[in-house]
């Protein structure tokens, strides 16, 4: 500690060189931190989903549709707790724009699958009442102002009414909490939806499958699939992770596009900072030779510079992440509810350690390998 | 004159010195490389999709929706609805008198990609029996065309490319049949090429559906006949359509995932930006007081501070122009021409080139000249504005 004067006179030496390798090791770790923070939000996503719960669709493809009467089957297999289903409304309100994730299903059951939401018990007696009922998720609500009680009309892009209308009319008779952005917030009943529907009736796109136990997924999951072979409605069931893991998929290969730039970020900037530290060594060779007259050894000499270079590059490194995580709440309508992952700040740390030696050590060995007597005369 | 040569020979002695201090001009050149290298690569993905939709479709061909479906998936179209769209207004015929149109339908089949093995959803569109005489763009590149009433599809070549299982022979399986691919087609880089087609009868009858489609598709007598073949359908009570220019509706398809590939682009390049700026001006500033004195001897010889501004700005513009071309080739050597596809459109896997086009060099070399006049521009100023006596002292 009684050599920290000395390094923080070094560091500071030329204020205009440090403050700006500052800046830019700063950029790079919040570059760094917004994508690395998306990319693992996303995965951490993917892991958190819950794993006593199956999907059932179509082994062909999910807009292919499975018969409404496989639930009854599905609900026999032994382990099954409860089995709800939903299907794809493609719905808006007032403009195509304004995309309501609304899906028709069997709502009783559904609040037994899903065991995180919570409802009121009445709004949900008020739904099996109501044919035309809904149930909409507290911010959706919100959103748009909708009460208890209003008759809402949703477009949808897919089906039309027996009248030909592709508007539905649908009465709010409740609400429920939603606890995280993905989910589906506006759920209405099968039973109306099927009857009214010109066409694709008696079809749903998932079925849900509750299930009593994680340990049973892939008993449960080869089962039911096993019960389907061979008919003309195959089925695949897969879990909550591995049907999210499908569905990022889809939009393309969001890891390697978050590390290739990343990776690009981080070997400029090492380039940058090894070259800011060669260059305040290869300045100071008399001061250093000083040192080394006044009997600092060259361990220490190396440790000196070394550490002067850890400072600089933990320290900017701590800012550009502390930066990315005062912005992610800011990203919060595009992504969703989540926080910098920890891995993430693990990561940055041990990436601005390794920066630290990488560019830390050539000039550190260097002073270490100075011979007082050439530095002195300047050879 | 006397002024322009005194710029001439301060910038000139000034570039000769530049391999004294290869490593810290090289700062520029990387860091710049590297902020253009990675906006460049970017934008290639919107550029390049934007390519293929672009090739999408014609001024001359019409596209027939059910109203309120904003893409091709969500529609559905009976019988009698195609039967009355094919007799619009302004629809050209063939030899026969028949009406160019081709009623479509499309599915989602779930394939997996070469690359990563991922699961993702390929459209396999069913297609009239004039769709050759409506595409004449289509081409069998390999194999042959399919029968219809036969099991049988061709596949795109990007598909081809892209995705596990499509060769000739290879088998694939939908809800109620198997299919075997017998041909390979190109149709001028559009977007249908990421696809694979059938007879839509086939497909229908496969699944048991009715004759319905979810699109109908028609060749025009001309480019302005559009108008008169909306016209005659939307005042049509029987139909409740939406109709759209073939190439509208594919560019519309395309326009928010290019969008938000653009956002990333430049958000990305723009943080960059901001650390190799940064780079540069330590660069500059230690370009400059590494010639303190010489600048200092200059000025006393009475050179102007204005040629003391330009040589070192052009410095910081030749290496960073440097880095701009580097980090564009780079680019350019690394991903033109790279293939990969995404969901982000509307419909089904949309395959595409990464495209990096003579627009996005310039591009990518108009923002290194930008970073490199902003990282110049202070320690330029700087050796300007110092004081002769001072600096002079200092030897």
């Amino acid at each position: 500690m009684k050599y920290f004067p000395l390094i923080w006179a070094g560091l500071w030496r030329k204020k205009a060189r440090t403050i700006f390798t500052m800046l830019s090791i700063v950029v790079a770790f919040l570059l760094f931190g917004l994508l690395q923070g998306i990319n693992q939000g996303f995965n951490q996503a993917v892991q958190n989903l819950n794993v006593d719960r199956l999907y059932t669709s179509a082994k062909t493809n999910m807009t292919d549709g499975l018969p409404y009467a496989y639930a009854a089957r599905i609900k026999g297999v032994q382990g099954v707790r409860a089995v709800s289903h939903w299907t794809y409304f493609g719905g808006y309100y007032q403009e195509s724009k304004n995309v309501i994730p609304a899906f028709s299903t069997d709502a009783e059951a559904l609040f037994q699958v899903y065991r995180e939401l919570t409802i009121k018990p009445e709004y949900l007696e008020a739904m099996k009442r109501t044919r035309t009922g809904a149930l909409v998720g507290e911010k959706l609500a919100q959103q748009y102002h909708w009460k208890i009680g209003d008759r809402v009309p949703i477009g949808t892009s897919i089906w039309t009414d027996k009248q030909g209308s592709n508007t539905w009319q649908f009465d709010i008779v409740g609400t429920f909490e939603v606890p995280s952005a993905g989910m589906p917030s506006f759920y209405f009943n099968h039973d109306y939806f099927d009857e009214a529907a010109a066409f694709g009736n008696g079809v749903v796109h998932y079925y849900i499958v509750g299930i009593d136990s994680p340990t049973n997924a892939t008993r449960i999951s080869k089962e039911i699939d096993a019960m389907f072979e061979n008919s003309t409605n195959e089925t695949r069931t897969q879990t909550e992770s591995a049907m999210m893991q499908m569905q990022l998929k889809q939009i393309g290969d969001i890891n390697f596009i978050a590390n290739s730039i990343v990776g690009a970020v981080l070997f400029t900037l090492l380039f940058l900072t090894a070259n800011t530290m060669m260059q305040s060594v290869r300045e100071r060779t008399s001061e250093l030779a000083v040192l080394k007259t006044f009997g600092f050894s060259d361990g220490k000499v190396l440790g000196l510079v070394l550490t002067e270079a850890f400072l600089l590059c933990l320290f900017s490194a701590a800012l550009g992440l502390v930066l990315a995580g005062l912005v992610f709440p800011a990203l919060k309508p595009i992504f969703g509810d989540f926080k910098m992952p920890l891995v993430v700040v693990a990561m940055g740390a041990a990436l601005a350690m390794l920066l630290a030696l990488v560019s830390g050590l050539p000039p550190a060995w260097r002073a270490r390998q100075l011979n007082i007597v050439d530095a002195l005369a300047g050879r | 004159m006397k002024m322009w040569r005194q710029i001439g020979s301060v910038t000139a002695m000034n570039l000769r010195s530049i391999p004294q201090r290869l490593s810290t001009s090289l700062v520029i050149v990387i860091g710049i490389a590297g902020v253009v290298a990675v906006l460049v690569s970017v934008l290639a993905m919107s550029t390049g999709m934007i390519k293929t939709m672009n090739n999408t479709g014609r001024d001359d061909r019409a596209l027939v929706l059910r109203n309120g479906s904003a893409a091709e998936s969500g529609s559905v179209l009976s019988r009698d609805a195609v039967r009355l769209i094919s007799d619009g207004a302004g629809i050209r015929r063939d030899v026969d008198g028949k009406p160019i149109v081709s009623a479509e339908g499309i599915r989602l089949v779930n394939m997996f990609k070469k690359g990563d093995g991922a699961e993702i959803n390929v459209v396999l569109r069913g297609v009239g029996n004039k769709f050759q005489v409506l595409r004449p763009e289509f081409r069998i590149l390999e194999g042959r065309m399919f029968n219809a009433a036969v099991n049988e599809i061709v596949v795109g070549k990007s598909a081809h490319a892209q995705f596990k299982g499509l060769a000739i022979g290879d088998r694939i399986t939908t809800r109620g049949a198997n299919w075997t691919v017998v041909g390979i087609f190109s149709s001028g880089g559009d977007s249908h090429e990421s696809e694979l087609l059938a007879d839509i009868d086939t497909l229908n009858s496969a699944e048991r559906r009715g004759g319905g489609a979810q699109s109908v598709n028609v060749q025009l007598q001309s480019t302005a006949a559009f108008q008169a073949f909306k016209d005659s359908l939307t005042s049509n009570p029987a139909l409740a359509v939406d109709v759209y220019r073939e190439r509208d509706y594919y560019r519309q398809q395309s326009r928010t995932i290019g969008r938000v590939i653009s956002v990333i682009a430049y958000v990305v390049g723009g943080i960059m930006a901001i650390g190799a700026i940064f780079g540069a001006l330590n660069t500059m500033y230690s370009a400059v007081s590494a010639r303190l004195q010489e600048i200092a001897t200059l000025r006393a010889l009475g050179f102007g501070s204005t040629a003391m501004v330009i040589s070192v700005l052009s410095e910081a513009l030749l290496l960073s122009c440097i880095g701009g071309a580097i980090g564009a080739v780079l680019a350019w050597l690394f991903f033109n021409g790279h293939v990969v596809s995404t969901g982000g459109t509307a419909t089904g896997q949309l395959v595409f080139e990464l495209t990096v086009s003579p627009q996005l060099v310039v591009t990518g070399i108009v923002w290194a000249c930008v970073i490199g006049l902003i990282g110049g521009l202070f320690p330029a100023v700087r050796a300007a504005r110092l004081p002769v006596a001072t600096a002079l002292r200092a030897i």
